[in-house]
């Protein structure tokens, strides 16, 4: 056994090699982290570019396209987008006596060419007619089938003309006379036309709906274009771009206000039964175990009866108030369990040991590290109030009828969805697309902040 | 077990307590009262009607008398619907909303269920992608979208093939209910599949699976007798919430497919400020919503005997 000897040397201390206590890459904050890991979710990201998009359109969006969504161009009507806006003026209608016949082919004939005015209809005498019914209809006459929206009828034989200025639209409609008999049943002759209507304006009318300054510039003959809209109109002739973005800020304003309230509601309450802890504990979980209990929508609804909305208001508030009122109790208990976990770790003893007092813990500490949670829950309550608000204008229960809300533009587009689909598509299509963007981004959230709630994909 | 059902049957009836109280209140705090309509009425008209709705007591002894007519099961009569009483209303209408929910539930169960374990079985090849993509659209599309679009299918199909396939609009018989329950179960559906799949993901890599495999089983037993039954538990779970939220998404399909429920009922008492008959459905919907998850909490630990009820 050999000893080794040790002289003064061996206790000196080593030189200090810094290389091994140098962090190689900078330190990260959580939520830097959390930003990196977001951005490498290229679905999550992506949704994150659609909501930012959606807050443009909403914010940014009516500066860019100004025109009132309350305006109704009565000119353009359930006006798809894309639809020809080329007009011709006319004179100022004037009454017709049904003489200004022209020669008649095939037994049901114009007088005149038709307009969007008036459409001027004459008929040769049909075999048997004690009188005659005229209908309108959209689609060719075949026999056996409808014959459409009856104009007039008369049990003058020699009545043999018809002025239509009945709501006409710029399309096709198929016209058709049948003959009476003295009862005044069909007989069955029927002759039929079709007639492809023209849009027309009048000067006047051009002046009053702001396409030309004075109404003398224009003269009978003269052609003119409509006003523009990018997305048609809807069944009052209100722009549906102005009418989206003006949803938009009903929609969102909602969408997020209601759940940034029932969450910072929820945070305080949950934090404060955390915290406390023992029967006050119990007694705050409780009773929010009843409100999660009560049939949400259904209490959706009385809360909206019970307030009681006023001609002139819109209803927002209201709908918020009950929105909060009934979600807390979800976030409430979410912060209440982290709360208890948190009591419990280390870093707060220490605060505690320094001499934190229980608002700075619980402020300081205890919220900040929730955050990441409370910020999941939040981008997922904002899906749910949109679709909230959405049913409920559908059922009428919503804003009130002038403010539009992408719900309540549902709920009209669905009643011209099979003419004019394009009312009740845009704002369904708005809804789907943002809730879809904040579920995505939610799901992307949950990956990067929460590491506990990562799904299982 | 026996125990823990009371508490919860106690749990429950004071939960509707409550119900029936904010409700009452609720109403009785609207501004104005039912009479108030549209007819101008004389001071004794007024009275006599007064009496005859009770309406002449203080606010206490009409809550007092709505609790005890509740108690005995009597929602009273409709204020719009002269003489009919709100029971019948339910008697009459509600078979039609269950019917519809059953069968939305069911489709949204099964439907569930199946793609939710089929995604899991071809995970990240095409059908996953297929199903998950429908599961994202029926996520994000409101259901009164869905019904409007079920809809407009069905007049084009209808169209199409020049006679009718499936009726439109309408109730009565089996054809009548196909659509609308689809259409009613498909937000329910995306969600229960969204849940299968990380659930059978899960199960997938587990030990009692690799041991099934171990001893020989063909993979189609393995799929039927371990992955799936176990994969489904919290399938079950969520299916308490999930029925009140069939329930409550039936008042826009019934509204669009003009189905005689009591969901639309609902809706019209509602537009109508018919106080009876909001007040009766209120009580009665929030009542089987709050059973109906009791039963299936219930349900929970009957199939999984490995979960204590306390």
């Amino acid at each position: 056994m050999t000893e080794a000897a040790f002289t003064a040397d061996d206790f000196q201390p080593a030189a200090a090699a810094h290389s091994a206590q140098a962090a190689s890459r900078p330190s990260l904050s959580y939520w830097q982290d959390a930003w990196i890991r977001l951005k490498a979710n290229r679905r999550a990201l992506s949704s994150l570019y659609l909501v930012i998009g959606l807050l443009l359109f909403t914010l940014i969006g009516p500066l860019i396209w100004t025109v009132d969504p309350s305006l109704q161009d009565l000119e353009q009507i359930s006006q798809p987008p894309g639809a020809d806006r080329n007009a011709v003026v006319v004179a100022p209608h004037s009454p017709w006596n049904g003489v200004a016949r022209q020669p008649l082919g095939g037994g049901l004939g114009l007088a005149e060419p038709p307009t969007t005015q008036s459409v001027r209809l004459a008929w040769e005498p049909l075999p048997d007619a004690a009188g005659y019914r005229l209908y309108r209809n959209l689609f060719p006459y075949e026999p056996g089938q409808p014959l459409g929206l009856p104009l007039f009828a008369t049990f003058n034989a020699d009545r043999r003309h018809f002025e239509d200025r009945l709501d006409l639209k710029p399309r096709t409609y198929h016209y058709s006379v049948a003959g009476l008999d003295a009862q005044g049943e069909v007989t069955g002759a029927v002759r039929s036309l079709e007639v492809a209507v023209a849009r027309v304006v009048t000067a006047q009318d051009a002046q009053d709906i702001g396409l030309v300054a004075d109404a003398g510039q224009l003269s009978p003959g003269d052609r003119i274009k409509l006003r523009a809209h990018p997305l048609g109109t809807d069944y009052l002739g209100r722009d549906l771009l102005a009418r989206l973005m003006a949803g938009a800020r009903v929609s969102l304003f909602i969408g997020i206000a209601a759940p940034l309230l029932f969450i910072a509601f929820g945070v305080i309450y949950g934090a404060a039964a955390g915290f406390l802890g023992g029967l006050a504990d119990q007694a705050l979980m409780r009773f929010s175990d009843f409100v999660v209990a009560l049939p949400f929508l259904l209490f959706m609804i009385l809360l909206r009866v019970a307030s009681g909305v006023q001609p002139g208001e819109s209803g927002i508030t209201p709908m918020v108030l009950a929105m909060v009122l009934l979600s807390w109790p979800a976030a409430a208990r979410l912060v209440r369990g982290q709360i208890l976990q948190i009591r419990e770790e280390g870093y707060v003893s220490a605060a505690r040991l320094l001499g934190g007092s229980a608002p700075y813990l619980v402020l300081r500490h205890m919220i900040p590290n929730t955050l990441g949670v409370i910020l999941v829950t939040m981008t997922f309550a904002v899906p749910t109030a949109i679709f909230t608000e959405a049913f409920l204008s559908f059922i009428g229960m919503g804003v009130a009828p002038p403010t539009p809300s992408w719900g309540s533009m549902c709920n009209e587009g669905i009643k011209t969805m099979l003419t004019t689909p394009h009312e009740l598509i845009f704002p369904a299509l708005f809804i789907s697309v943002t809730v879809l963007a904040f579920n995505l981004l939610g799901d992307g959230l949950r990956d990067a902040l929460d590491a506990r709630m990562r799904s299982a994909e | 077990m026996l125990r823990y059902s009371l508490k919860r049957l106690l749990q429950g009836l004071v939960t509707v307590f409550l119900i029936a109280t904010a409700t009452f209140f609720a109403m009785h705090s609207v501004p104005g009262d039912p009479l108030a309509g549209d007819k101008a009425l004389t001071e004794r008209i007024r009275a006599n009607l007064e009496a005859k709705y009770g309406l002449d007591q203080p606010l206490m002894t009409q809550y007092g008398i709505f609790l005890g007519n509740l108690v005995q099961g009597d929602f009273g009569i409709s204020y719009t619907q002269e003489n009919r009483r709100v029971n019948d209303i339910i008697r009459e209408h509600f078979p039609v909303s269950a019917t519809l929910g059953i069968l939305a539930v069911a489709f949204a169960g099964l439907g569930g269920v199946l793609w939710g374990a089929l995604t899991a079985l071809y995970r990240n090849r095409w059908p996953d992608m297929a199903i998950m993509l429908a599961v994202i659209l029926g996520i994000s599309v409101p259901s009164f979208v869905f019904a409007a679009l079920g809809q407009l299918l069905l007049v084009q199909v209808n169209g199409w093939l020049g006679f009718s396939l499936l009726p439109v609009a309408g109730w009565g018989t089996v054809a009548h209910m196909l659509i609308p329950s689809l259409v009613l179960g498909l937000g329910t559906m995306a969600y229960l599949t969204r849940l299968m799949r990380s659930s059978m993901l899960e199960i997938v890599g587990s030990d009692f699976v690799r041991t099934a495999k171990s001893k020989g089983l063909s993979a189609s037993r393995i799929f039927t007798h371990h992955q799936l039954r176990n994969a489904i538990l919290p399938v079950v779970t969520v299916l308490g919430p999930a029925i009140a939220a069939i329930a409550t998404g039936g008042f826009v399909v019934e509204m669009v497919f003009a189905i005689p429920g009591l969901g639309r009922y609902f809706v019209q008492a509602v537009q109508q400020l018919d106080y009876t008959v909001i007040m009766g459905t209120t009580v009665f919907y929030g009542a089987f919503l709050v059973f109906m998850v009791i039963v299936v909490d219930l349900l929970y630990g009957w199939i999984d005997p490995r979960v204590r009820l306390e």
